[in-house]
Order: structure tokens, then sequence, then C-alpha cells
């Protein structure tokens, strides 16, 4: 950094660029690559700032690659996956951090939070789990009043998740549950032989185990080819059969020529006119450490929840000495992450199990949505689905870590028990609604800047009495399961206190820091995700989202992102933005 | 090695049949995809016929000691090679050449080993004390059982050379076919043979 004084005579320049995009979209993920899409499709000419480099399958992704291909074998140039320094598989799809050394976060003092970052074309969508749930009608409305109604119903709704799911392709079966709204599904896949005694089980348990929904195709749509069944989306889909919004939404809109991409784009501010309309975009360009400005009629923030509120706080102006579009001051509040829990248990029937091909899709082929909506004994409010795994999985460093911790030796004996063991365990991860609170937001921290001189987000995060009474239920449902299939939980009863609930962040769902409302004085965006102050201003990730419905957000968020765009292409028509 | 290479080049055959039956959407993508196959498959031969291997990390001493270690904790049995064959000691090594944190630990417990077995009077080194009394340092180390406390470094360090031996092993070829992993590769449909799914559910409360 030059000194002060310098400073006033060699001003950073502003490289202001000439041309005048209709529509910036910020973030490339799932919000903004439905905006890329929807906005070119409608004929706008776009520019996408991402914060990363771009993305090149062919170079960035390992689907098909086996561990010994791979001197360190997936352990890190450095073995940093055995001294748990590792920030992300080194197989799966290349997608971000929890530590990026040039963009530091801060925590509040007795708080516990971490944030996943990602940095590349295409955002977490090349890895994430693409679990497809459409949220209820009691999710946007709910009948309990512990957390505000959204200003949009199921009902509106429902056909622009038609058109997501229309759009990405997701498996399913039309099952008629109030708690999982059926969608416009691809054909379900058959379960593996865990997921059968999984089913059983439930099914003696009176709870619900049925075909996954999953962003993965059963089927060839939209020319992208089905699905493979190699089992390894979370390292990207060469093909594409995986949903990714790099790949099916991003790419295709580059081939229009109304789409021009800014790499290693980190957005430092949204600069407004007099009017209190937003002009342009200041970015920092990461390869030349230089500012630069791209100019809009319209902006679409999509940075993922956190950084867009972050964005929205460190865009100050004497008009907005709150931030952009924060008259109400509801930028950062009503922070949540899912609840988390999971449990994993071996299953003697399983053992010994005659060898095939389980891969097939990701993750599960079945699950179970939320299932005690009307009970009214249970101690806690709302509800969890729950995700499970198992199966033959590619043997990969730490597979039987578990198995060498429990029985420890060596020799002829070990060798039996990984063999009996491989493709014998289940596991299960319950993912629950937190209720939004008054100690669970982001803000500035006044005190630090990143590496380009942004100032960064300070978390303060707790669980409630709610979540932790949810988890409990999430162990003994877990055991239930286990037991009932003629299994045993590994490990020992979480700790009592915490209930074994996952950090604050670390399911990486973080929702509702910019929420949306009908009141401007408690929400900042309208029920299309447009800022109540600023008419060319939309936030289309998980930001807008009021509360965090038990079902994985990443859905609709395409679905309010399509309508937004949908909603921003017809008003800019219209001469109203 | 040829063993290892061999497979390689059987996995490369059978990717590019993918590529040629998959056909159009992804066509251009996995021409790619076997480039990398062909790529790997290469650096593999090459590393093949490099004669004998030249420990990075560890001296040669250390590293001997390791592959008797890797021989005891996966040694072969009648349904295939063990951990000697599938040269785990190799990716150790090079993981000691990676990181200086991993190295001490290897360096250390081998050095601890050495100076138990000379403690004990059972030779100059754990390499030159008889297969026996090798085998009874190490079941003093290796559990279930818990050990005394001025045992605990040769614990510590066993814990470490299980698990690392027990990865390299069932990540190289012969590993992975021990297992019968039968994935990673490209199917039209998924399907589960009904053997299986009787098998479980005979063995399950559910029969």
């Amino acid at each position: 950094m030059p000194a002060a004084a310098d400073m006033m005579f060699d001003m950073p320049q502003v490289v202001r660029k000439s041309q005048v995009y209709d529509v910036v979209v910020i973030g490339s993920g799932a919000g903004g690559g439905t905006a890329v899409k929807v906005l070119t499709d409608q004929g706008l000419q776009v520019a996408l700032l991402e914060a990363g480099p771009n993305l090149n399958p062919a170079r960035d992704f390992k689907e098909h690659v086996w561990p010994y291909q791979v001197d360190h074998r997936g352990a890190g140039a450095h073995a940093e996956l055995y001294f748990g320094r590792q920030q992300w598989g080194y197989f799966s799809a290349p997608v971000g951090y929890w530590d990026i050394p040039d963009e530091p976060y801060t925590v509040a003092p007795g708080n516990q939070f971490r944030w996943f970052r990602s940095r590349i074309l295409g955002g977490r969508t090349n890895h994430y789990g693409r679990i497809s749930l459409r949220f209820s009608d009691y999710d946007f409305q709910p009948e309990d009043g512990l957390s505000d109604p959204w200003p949009v119903t199921y009902a509106e709704m429902s056909p622009w998740y038609d058109k997501a799911e229309g759009f990405i392709g997701v498996t399913g079966t039309k099952e008629g549950l109030r708690t999982a709204p059926d969608g416009n599904f691809l054909p379900s896949i058959s379960p593996r032989v865990h997921e059968v005694l999984i089913q059983k089980s439930c099914g003696k348990l009176g709870i619900p185990c049925i075909p996954s929904r999953m962003a993965m195709l059963t089927r060839s749509i939209n020319g992208r080819a089905a699905c493979h069944y190699c089992g390894q989306c979370g390292r990207g889909c060469f093909t594409a059969s995986a949903f990714s919004s790099s790949q099916a939404m991003i790419f295709p809109a580059m081939k229009t020529g109304k789409l021009t991409v800014f790499n290693g784009a980190m957005a430092r501010e949204l600069i407004a006119d007099d009017a209190g309309k937003v002009t342009a975009v200041s970015y920092v360009d990461k390869a030349t450490h230089t500012e630069q400005q791209v100019r809009c009629r319209a902006v679409v923030v999509a940075a993922s929840a956190c950084e867009s509120a972050r964005l929205l706080l460190n865009s100050k102006s004497p008009r907005f000495p709150n931030g952009i579009a924060n008259g109400s001051g509801a930028v950062g509040r009503y922070l949540t992450d899912s609840v988390g829990h999971g449990v994993s248990g071996y299953v003697p029937a399983l053992a010994g199990m005659p060898r095939h091909n389980s891969d097939g899709i990701d993750g599960m082929h079945v699950y179970v949505p939320w299932w005690l909506y009307d009970d009214k004994r249970k101690d806690f409010p709302r509800g969890y689905h729950i995700e499970l795994g198992g199966g033959f999985h590619m043997p990969m460093l730490g597979s039987f870590h578990g198995v060498c911790a429990q029985y420890k030796g060596y020799g002829r004996k070990l060798r039996d028990h990984i063999r009996e063991e491989y493709g014998a365990s289940v596991y299960f991860a319950g993912r629950g609604e937190m209720i939004p609170n008054k100690d669970s937001y982001c803000d500035i921290d006044p005190q630090r800047t990143d590496a380009w001189g942004i100032p960064v987000l300070r978390f303060h995060f707790q669980w409630s009495d709610n979540e932790i009474r949810q988890v409990r239920h999430m162990y003994q449902t877990f055991t239930s399961i286990v037991e009932t299939m003629g299994g045993r939980v590994y490990g020992s009863a979480p700790d009592p206190k915490t209930a074994g609930i996952s950090t604050g962040g670390t399911i990486i769902h973080e929702a509702g820091t910019v929420r949306m409302g009908n009141d401007p004085a408690q929400s900042v965006l309208n029920k299309y995700c447009q800022s109540h102050e600023v008419s060319n201003l939309f936030v289309c990730d998980a930001a807008p989202f009021v509360s965090q419905p038990d079902k994985n957000v990443t859905l609709s968020i395409i679905a309010f992102a399509w309508r937004a765009s949908e909603y921003l292409a017809e008003e800019m028509r219209k001469g109203n933005v | 090695m040829s063993e290892q290479s061999d497979y390689s080049r059987r996995a490369l055959l059978r990717h590019i049949g993918i590529s040629l039956g998959l056909g159009v959407a992804g066509g251009g993508v996995l021409t790619a995809q076997d480039a990398q196959h062909v790529h790997q498959a290469v650096s593999e031969e090459k590393a093949a016929q490099k004669g004998p291997y030249q420990p990075k990390g560890l001296t040669r001493h250390e590293f001997a000691t390791l592959e008797r270690l890797s021989d005891f904790i996966i040694p072969a049995d009648e349904h295939s090679p063990g951990a000697l064959a599938a040269n785990a000691a190799e990716f150790i090594d090079f993981l000691c050449s990676a990181s200086d944190e991993m190295k001490d630990i290897y360096t250390g417990g081998i050095g601890w080993l050495d100076w138990m077995v000379q403690h004990r009077g059972d030779g100059a080194d754990f390499l030159s004390a008889p297969v026996d009394k090798q085998t009874a340092l190490l079941d003093l180390i290796a559990g279930p059982e818990p050990a005394p406390a001025d045992l605990q470094p040769g614990v510590r360090f066993f814990d470490w050379a299980r698990k690392m031996v027990v990865d390299a092993f069932y990540t190289s070829p012969i590993g992975i076919r021990d297992l019968g992993y039968q994935g990673n590769t490209a199917v039209a449909e998924f399907h589960v043979p009904q053997a299986a799914i009787d098998y479980a559910l005979k063995r399950s409360p559910f029969a």
C-alpha cells in the first residue's frame, strides 16, 4: 500500500467502462445463473461479475479419476487431509473455501459461525448435493406465528417451481404429501439395497421414505445427456447431467452474445445517483488490483446471502447512510442456517453382501420428508427432513479410519473387518428448520477490511432451545431406524447440552439477510425480490428468504430468481425500471 | 507396478468405450476426459520403468522398516496380495517428502521402534529383530487393549501407520479389487441385483 502522503497525488485510478449494460448480475451461482439465463433469453445485455476464475470442466473436474492416479491420492500436495487442514475435498468440484487468505471474516466473541464461500463460475452449484425440494404452503405462511409470513403463497410460487424443475431436471414421484409438495418430475431411480432396508425400517416406524428429489437427469432434457450413474456428481459432471448453473445456464448464455463475464471481479459498492437508482457497480479486478466500474440500468445481487448483505451494507452514501436499500435496518438480520445432525451405524444384514455397482446418482435415492407436521406431542416447533447414505463407495483416503479406530490391531483380522464392514454402514443426516432469532445476524466489522480494503462481515449466531430439542429428536429417530433394521449406531450418544448440533454455517444453507416482505419498515425487498427503496435493485439468492424451511434452498433460489428476472425484464420494457 | 499400469490400460480402454457409447450431447467433453486418462496412463507407465523405488522423504532404513510394518498391517491372504505388493510404503514416503509434519511422525515413530527393540534386547533395530520379537512389540502398541503410559508414543505412531497403510492399500488397484468395488464406470441404466436385495432381506429383521 502506498503511504498516505503518496495517495494524495496517486489516487487509485477508477476505470469506468463506457458500455451501459441493461443488467449487471453479481454472482454466478444458482440465483445469478438463473438471472443470467432468463435475462439474456429476454434479449437483455448482461454483465456478470464473478469473484473467482472461470470454470473449465475438462480441466477442473476430477470425475472418474481413481485415487491412485494422483500421487497424493487426495491428501493434498502437503498431506493437508491428514492434519485437518484441507479446505475442500481434492476430488470435489472446485468450489471455494472455509478460509480465504485475502478475504477474512470475523465472529463476535461468544459466538460460533463458519462461512463457506465459493469463488468460481457457477459457485456452489458445481458441487452441491442437488437435493431439490419445494417449500410447502405452511413454509410461506407459517401457522404457528413463530416467524413472519412471506409476501407470497405456495400457489403463487408453484408455477415458478414448475419452470425451475422443468429446466434443471429433478427426479421424483407424486406422493401427495403436504410437507413435500409434488413437482414436475423426471423418473425416479431405484433404491439401493441399504435403502430398501431403510424403507422397510421406516415403514415399521410409520415414517415415510420416498424417492429422492434430485437435480440429476434420469432422462436427457434441454440438450443435456442423461446421467451415466457414476455417483460422482460432487466432483462436477462432464456431461452436465447433474445440474450446475455454470454448465446449464451460463455457458449457453455466453453463446448468445448477450453476456459479458468479468472473472476475478470482487464487488465493492453499488453506486447510486441522486434519484436513488443504481447506475454502476464498483469492483476490484483481483488480477490487476485495479478499481473498475461497470455501468448498468439495473442490478441483480446474487453473491450468496451473507455476501449480498455485505455489499448492500458497504454501499453507503448520504442518501443511504446505513447501506443502500437499508432504510428498514433489516439488512444482515434474520440470518439462519439449517439445523444439522448426523448419525451412522453398522447393519449386519448388509455385511458380506454380493458385490455390485451401487454408485447410481450421488447421494441418496430415497429420503424422508418431514412427517410430524400435525403431531401435537413433540417438544419443538417446525421440523426436519432426513438425508441418508450407504452402499459400496469408491474407497478413498479415510474410508476405513473408523474401522481402524474401532478394532485397532493389524493383520488378517483387520483385513477381515474391513472386508466385512465395506458397504455395511448407513448414515443419516437431519436438515431442520431454524427459526430466525434476534441473536443471529451479520454486520460490518468496524475494525477490519479484506485485502482490497472492503470492510468484512462479523457474524453473530446462536441456536435456541427450539433447535437443540429438534436435534435430540433427530438422534432418537435415526437410532430407531438403525436399530429397527437390526443395526447399531456407531459411537456414543452426543453431549446432552449441545445435543451434537452442527456449528452455524457449516450446513452451507445461509439465508435471510436481505429479507422480503410487504412492509418496507420491516423488510428490504418486495415480493419480486426488488428493493422497496431502489427500484432497479434486485437480490436473487437465499438472502430474500423470510425463513429457513426444512427444505434445501437451491430449488427455491432458482424459482424466485426466475420470477424476479422475468418481472425485471417486464418492468424494464414498461419503462418502470 | 506392472500390475498397476496394466490395470490402468484396461481402465483406459473401458473409459474410451464409455465415451463412444454415450454419444451426442456429452461427446466433446468426454474427449477431454479420455485425454486425461491417456495422460495418467502414460505417467504411470513412466513410473513403472524407473527401476527400484528410491525413497523421497525417508531414509532407506526407515523406508525398509515402513515396508515391513505395512506387511504386518495388511498382509497378503488367500484373496489377494497385501500392502507390500500394493506399494503402500511408497505413498507414505511420498507424503513424508511433501510434509515435514508427516515426516516427523514416521522418522520419530520408526526411531522409537528401533530404540525399543534395543532396549528390550531384541536386536540392533526393529528390522533385524526376529519376527516373533517384532510382533510381540507390535502387539503391545497396536491395541485394542490399552497400553501402559510409557508405550504411548508407540501407540500413537502405530495409529498413524495403521490408518495410512490401510488408506494406501485400499486406494490402490489391488485394494480396490480386493474390496470388490465395481463402480466408477458409466452405465446406461442403474440396476440393483435382486440377489443382493434378497441376501440382505434374508438376514434382516424383515425376513
